[in-house]
């Protein structure tokens, strides 16, 4: 799947996860980093995009981060990874030491926590965006549709721990979605490849 | 001393760095023990006001240990402590990335593809349910939520910073009036 022309610059993936990494208040990095390099950039499709995502949750470690090495090393390898990384911890540490100064008296404004807490709302409503154009991704298919259903009443509302559910549904979901034959195998990566083309354009 | 607490840093965060399953929360409770309680590092206090610190950062709220490393030993504290943080992890993530895209166009990796695809979409559908019931699931959150939605939807390649900084203008008026 790496057949771009022209390889992402290390610089411009250093600056899109520094940026990432220094805005993302209020929880989920996941909406951003889908939004800045999928929908924006479009370096990665969702086709590609989502599986790091899925997989990135089950790994240990924390979500973003590990989100920031798959992208990274998508595009450019060991140093894509590493740079990636250090783009997306960069804005955090920053803050870090900033907080560390100030907290005392930032901490107890009630104003500022009612800013926060629009910032959280925002980004709650572009969480919703990503999850809108992932299901989207998923197509209109009988199999999909359910497996999501599953995953979201599993995690939603009965709560359950991530790890069992995606433990349970990955197994099912990739039979339902094992190609039934060569030939559908070959027109899938096609039109995979056609998707790559229409929004390398 | 210096090296002890740089040391002791990389010591107590590594592990928690593998540790770390299903998101940074799983690491508090064996961090404040080793912090708190073991080494005495800061104080339940400061352990729970670095918490609170944490809800109103950008980043992992794993950084709380890098705020640890501050109180420890200043920047360096900070920097060891965030390598121990992420490094591990990421380790075991390139090496899983790379042998993925190693088996692009195998008939099983489409499959997988494919499989992991509407896992991940319900796992994005259950975490926006669950951030606005921890909200507290008000009118104003919902409102929020599907209007910066609806207008990331219709503008694709809009920049989501103006519209985060819009949503905190919006809630201070709501605050200042008595709405919120």
């Amino acid at each position: 799947m790496q057949s771009k022309s022209s390889p992402v610059s290390l610089f411009e993936i250093y600056t899109c996860f520094f940026w990432i990494g220094l805005l993302s208040f209020g929880g989920g990095l996941m909406p951003w980093i889908q939004r800045e390099v999928v929908t924006r950039r479009n370096w990665l499709s969702n086709e590609e995009f989502l599986p790091g995502m899925a997989m990135s949750q089950v790994l240990p470690g924390v979500n973003s981060t590990n989100v920031a090495v798959y992208v990274g090393q998508h595009l450019r390898g060991a140093i894509g990874s590493a740079i990636a990384l250090s783009g997306i911890l960069t804005g955090p540490i920053i803050m870090v030491v900033f907080a560390a100064f100030s907290y005392q008296y930032v901490l107890g404004v009630p104003a500022i926590q009612a800013a926060a807490a629009g910032v959280a709302a925002a980004a709650m409503g572009m969480m919703l965006c990503t999850a809108i154009s992932a299901v989207q991704a998923c197509g209109l298919k009988l199999a999909p549709i359910c497996v999501m259903i599953a995953t979201f009443i599993m995690i939603g509302i009965l709560h359950m721990s991530l790890i069992t559910v995606v433990a349970i549904m990955t197994p099912i979901s990739v039979f339902l979605s094992w190609p039934k034959s060569t030939q559908e195998h070959s027109t899938q990566v096609h039109s995979t490849q056609v998707h790559k083309a229409d929004s390398d354009a | 001393m210096r090296e002890n607490n740089l040391l002791g840093l990389m010591i107590v965060l590594a592990p928690l760095s593998l540790a770390s399953v299903g998101g940074a929360t799983a690491i508090y409770a064996p961090l404040q023990h080793e912090a708190v309680e073991l080494r005495q590092w800061v104080t339940p206090q400061e352990f729970l006001n670095y918490f609170t610190i944490m809800r109103f950062m950008p980043g992992p709220s794993s950084m709380l240990g890098a705020l640890i490393g501050w109180k420890l030993e200043g920047f360096w504290g900070v920097l060891v402590a965030t390598l121990s943080l992420y490094v591990p992890s990421s380790l075991v993530c390139y090496g899983v990335a790379r042998s993925w895209s190693h088996f692009a166009g195998k008939p099983w990796h489409t499959a997988m593809q494919r499989g992991l695809m509407p896992v991940a979409a319900g796992l994005i559908c259950a975490g926006v349910l669950n951030l606005f019931l921890l909200s507290g699931g008000s009118l104003a959150y919902a409102g929020m939520i599907v209007s910066v939605a609806a207008v990331l939807m219709w503008k694709q390649k809009l920049h989501p910073t103006p519209l985060l900084i819009t949503g905190a203008l919006i809630f201070e008026t709501l605050y200042q009036l008595n709405l919120l």
